[in-house]
């Protein structure tokens, strides 16, 4: 028989999450501080409004674009959060989670050989994504020093004549990195100099402690250069109903909905019904779980800071990105041997880039209670390790 | 400060001050400062328990009472609610808007205790009209905490 397969998925390395997760599976009563999601329901006035509109039947295709009153709210949200203004009939696409947002954008953008800078550690989709449609993957290695930033200098290394895209994840997972306005400045410069296109994924936009978020593409003459990605899943704790939105200048939305229209048609449409009420009432929820994250956040660095586990602040996400350098060990083993020994699941840092490594991925969406077993343990085994114990 | 250490201790009394101290990012000496404060400033004014007596093998009935009343003259609502909140076996008294007065809330071992504390001690009043009785059949929420059996964290345990 032939080989069922394309050559170019199968070059492609399964998620070092997937790796991660299964070894954890096996593990019975481990705790985990491992999830990419909030520990929220989702506020129920939403989950009402999903309800509703399957009471009333809602239960057809919608536009290929999305709901329109969908992309109306996206449009006043985006207004009143970022100052940017796009077109709710043009500009805007109503999307399966940022996910596919982040593919289809790839997938209009990229000629084969083009290549696609990729600031890493950084969510694991950009790069399989690149490389499916056609484009070369390089990664950008972020530093601690920069406070995992992107910085000019260290994107000017890699642009070649062949860049078309960076990809800008802030705030980051897993780093919970942001950028502020003066380093978006100095990107916006460098993008502008050499003609690149961005692909600025902001689903944790919301999620900022201490200054408030500020959008790329808010950024003077970024618009046109920039495809924002963003979602309802992490500001809205709706990560199961699937739904994220693209914006961007009516040229490249148009092929980006072409795409959508084949391989999607619509995104849920109850998802859509739910998240017109999610943008138009839920500015008290979210203030509400970002003050609460803020807290957790606070009391996982204090606990790090007690048991010498050297960690930059982290100012955005729900993420904790420590340093376990010193302990003379790789990221999978101390993973490894933490689950083994402790029954604590976190995330190695190499499961998002090979400039991950020496680090690991702790969420801080849990609860306080959660967070108190876990971090107890992971004291335990950080002590044994220094022979206090 | 206050408001933000208001938030989180009237979900959880028991905090730690120091761990309190830590989620508001604030020093732990002035957090136990504050809340000293507002005990003085009865602010605060107790740190009780929310049971589910359901789960326990006492018997409880508690019923809400609805009081129609004629205030005195120079003796309003105050003195005539201070007349009734001061029985122990009332657990709350407010005072409302619309058609009746006072919203009564009364503990009693048996629907009988609680039946005879109404018509040998509040009916009786001076300045009670009418009273309604409603008895508590079941609780599902209290104080913002559903009663139910605790949900579990159904997440995957690992996800990008």
């Amino acid at each position: 028989m032939r080989d069922p397969l394309s050559k170019k998925i199968v070059t492609i390395p399964p998620s070092g999450i997937r790796k991660f997760f299964d070894i954890v599976s096996e593990m019975k009563d481990a705790i985990s501080l491992g999830v990419g999601e909030p520990d929220f329901d989702t506020p129920w006035h939403i989950r009402e409004e999903g309800i509703y509109s399957l009471e009333r039947g809602r239960t057809f295709y919608t536009a290929n674009a999305g709901l329109r009153d969908l992309r109306v709210e996206i449009h006043n949200y985006l207004e009143r959060r970022c100052g940017i203004s796009y077109d709710p009939d043009k500009e805007i696409l109503v999307t399966v989670g940022g996910s596919e947002a982040i593919d289809i954008a790839m997938r209009a953008m990229l000629d084969p050989g083009d290549e696609v800078l990729v600031p890493q550690p950084s969510f694991v989709s950009y790069v399989p994504c690149a490389v499916l449609a056609g484009g070369v993957a390089v990664p950008v290695e972020l530093e601690e020093k920069d406070e995992f930033r992107l910085t000019a200098e260290k994107l000017k290394e890699k642009i070649t004549p062949r860049t078309k895209i960076l990809v800008l994840p802030f705030p980051g997972n897993p780093t919970g990195a942001v950028m502020r306005r003066e380093h978006l400045e100095e990107i916006a410069k460098v993008v502008e100099e050499n003609d690149l296109f961005v692909l600025s994924d902001e689903i944790y936009g919301e999620l900022t402690y201490g200054e408030e978020h500020v959008s790329f593409a808010s950024m003077p003459g970024m618009k046109e250069r920039t495809v924002l990605i963003n979602g309802f899943s992490k500001a809205f704790a709706m990560t199961g109903w699937r739904l994220g939105y693209a914006c961007a200048p009516q040229e490249i939305l148009k092929q980006m909905l072409k795409i959508h229209q084949f391989a999607i048609m619509c995104a849920p449409t109850t998802s859509q019904y739910a998240a017109v009420d999610a943008m138009r009432n839920s500015d008290e929820d979210v203030q509400h779980m970002r003050e609460s994250y803020d807290q957790r956040r606070r009391y996982l660095l204090h606990a790090f800071e007690e048991m010498g586990l050297q960690c930059f602040e982290p100012q955005g996400a729900f993420y904790a990105f420590p340093s376990i350098k010193r302990f003379g060990m790789t990221s999978d083993e101390f993973a490894n041997r933490l689950l083994q020994e402790e029954k604590v699941a976190v995330v190695p840092g190499t499961a998002f880039g090979d400039s991950g490594e020496g680090y690991l991925r702790i969420s801080y969406a849990y609860s306080l209670k959660s967070l108190k077993e876990a971090l107890g343990r992971i004291r335990r085994f950080v002590e044994r390790l220094d022979g206090k114990s | 400060m206050r408001e933000k250490i208001l938030a989180v201790i009237e979900k959880n009394s028991r905090i730690d001050i120091r761990d309190l101290a830590i989620l508001l990012g604030e020093n732990e000496a002035a957090v136990a400062n504050e809340i000293a404060e507002m005990e003085k400033e009865h602010i605060i004014c107790g740190y009780h328990t929310l049971i589910n007596w359901e789960n326990t093998s006492d018997e409880k009935v508690v019923a809400l009472i609805e009081v129609r009343v004629t205030p005195q003259r120079g003796m309003g609502f105050d003195k005539l609610a201070e007349r009734i909140y001061q029985y122990s076996e009332v657990t709350a008294v407010y005072l409302m808007s619309g058609a009746y007065d006072f919203t009564v809330i009364l503990e009693g071992k048996t629907m009988r205790q609680v039946a005879q504390f109404v018509s040998d001690k509040l009916a009786p009043l001076d300045s009670v009209l009418s009273t309604a009785t409603h008895f508590v059949l079941k609780k599902y929420k209290d104080h913002g905490t559903v009663l139910c059996d605790e949900v579990q964290d159904e997440r995957m345990l690992i996800t990008p």
